[in-house]
């Protein structure tokens, strides 16, 4: 790991240069390997946040869970300088390969991680696909890349990002708190008959219901992609 | 109705491709308790490693099993009739002209 940052109070970015790195998709993982020294090992998949770049590092952000073994290694005893074991990039079906078609990304607190590296690969290749954002967020001081989103949404033409709180609101704020429901969805979704590639990831019980909703407002279930990750990553 | 999963199948992508020259999780297995096709990676999983159950997300049969050790893997897949593996047009030879 060559530097770390914090983007929230529980949730830090890794920033790692891994030799020999073949470079990767959006959407990819990497798997962490922690091994104590009595021989213990945890391992767990984690999305990557940054887009491939030649000669570039790989990013990963880490959101600390209670009780989390691994998670809280990485966001809080990790330090610039030392050494992780990895494999990766792996998995290829929860990936963004630049087709032409609209996209629709979901995401569910840290599950914005890998829909992040779709947006940062777009805007890269300064693509043209209209990309919109739906994530929700618990509070506003819960939203990862706050700063970079509002930025890529300014400068990267046909991004759009709506931000979704569940318990807390920015003051001016005109919605109250709540889950994603089918208004919202429907009002800043794309319509079905655009059919946009989908690409849903948050928690599990976020993720069914929101993939319900999208079937129900009638997207095609193959063009919904979705990731799921536990509690205790 | 079984809850408490928490991953799915993404997350088994690693162990899958130590064990296969191709990425595992873009393939469809067909259920072998109600015949629902599904990406690997669209598999409900329980964890936690190295034990993995993957169940299929219509039924919730179990799909697949892998447990990981060192130096070895078992994959269990009697609950998939059929993976279906995309694999790379092959490019037809052409004959001389």
């Amino acid at each position: 790991m060559t530097e770390a940052r914090w983007e929230t109070p529980s949730a830090r970015t890794l920033v790692l240069d891994v030799p020999q790195w073949p470079g990767h998709l959006p959407g990819q993982h990497i798997d962490v390997r922690l091994t104590a020294p009595d021989g213990y090992s945890a391992q767990r998949s984690y999305s990557i946040a940054s887009a491939w770049r030649d000669g570039g590092t790989v990013e990963l952000t880490i959101q600390r869970v209670a009780d989390g073994e691994v998670s809280s290694y990485l966001t809080d005893v990790l330090e610039p300088g030392q050494q992780l074991e990895l494999r990766g990039p792996v998995g290829g079906w929860f990936v963004w390969r630049g087709a032409p078609a609209p996209v629709l990304l979901v995401a569910g607190g840290s599950g914005v991680v890998p829909l992040m590296a779709m947006i940062r690969a777009r805007g890269d290749a300064r693509g043209r696909q209209p990309f919109r954002l739906i994530y929700s967020v618990r509070a506003p001081q819960d939203t990862l890349y706050a700063t970079e989103l509002a930025r890529r949404v300014r400068d990267d033409p046909g991004l759009d990002v709506h931000l979704a709180y569940t318990r807390k609101t920015p003051d001016d704020w005109l919605e109250p708190p709540g889950r994603i429901g089918v208004a919202t969805l429907n009002t800043h979704g794309w319509p079905p008959d655009f059919a946009p590639d989908v690409f849903v990831c948050g928690p599990t019980s976020f993720v069914e219901a929101t993939a319900d909703i999208l079937v129900a407002l009638g997207h095609d279930a193959s063009r919904i992609r979705t990731e799921r990750f536990g509690g205790t990553a | 109705m079984t809850t408490g999963f928490e991953l799915d199948g993404n997350a088994m992508a690693g162990d899958l491709r130590e064990i296969f020259a191709v990425d595992l999780t873009e393939a469809v297995a067909t259920c072998a308790g109600c015949g629902r096709p599904s990406a690997v990676a669209a598999l409900l999983v329980w964890g936690p490693a190295p034990g993995l159950v993957a169940r299929c997300p219509g039924c919730e049969d179990v799909v697949l099993r892998l447990v990981r050790a060192p130096g070895r893997a078992w994959l269990d897949v009697r609950g998939a009739v059929s993976l279906r593996i995309a694999l790379p047009e092959e490019s037809v030879a052409e004959g001389p002209a």
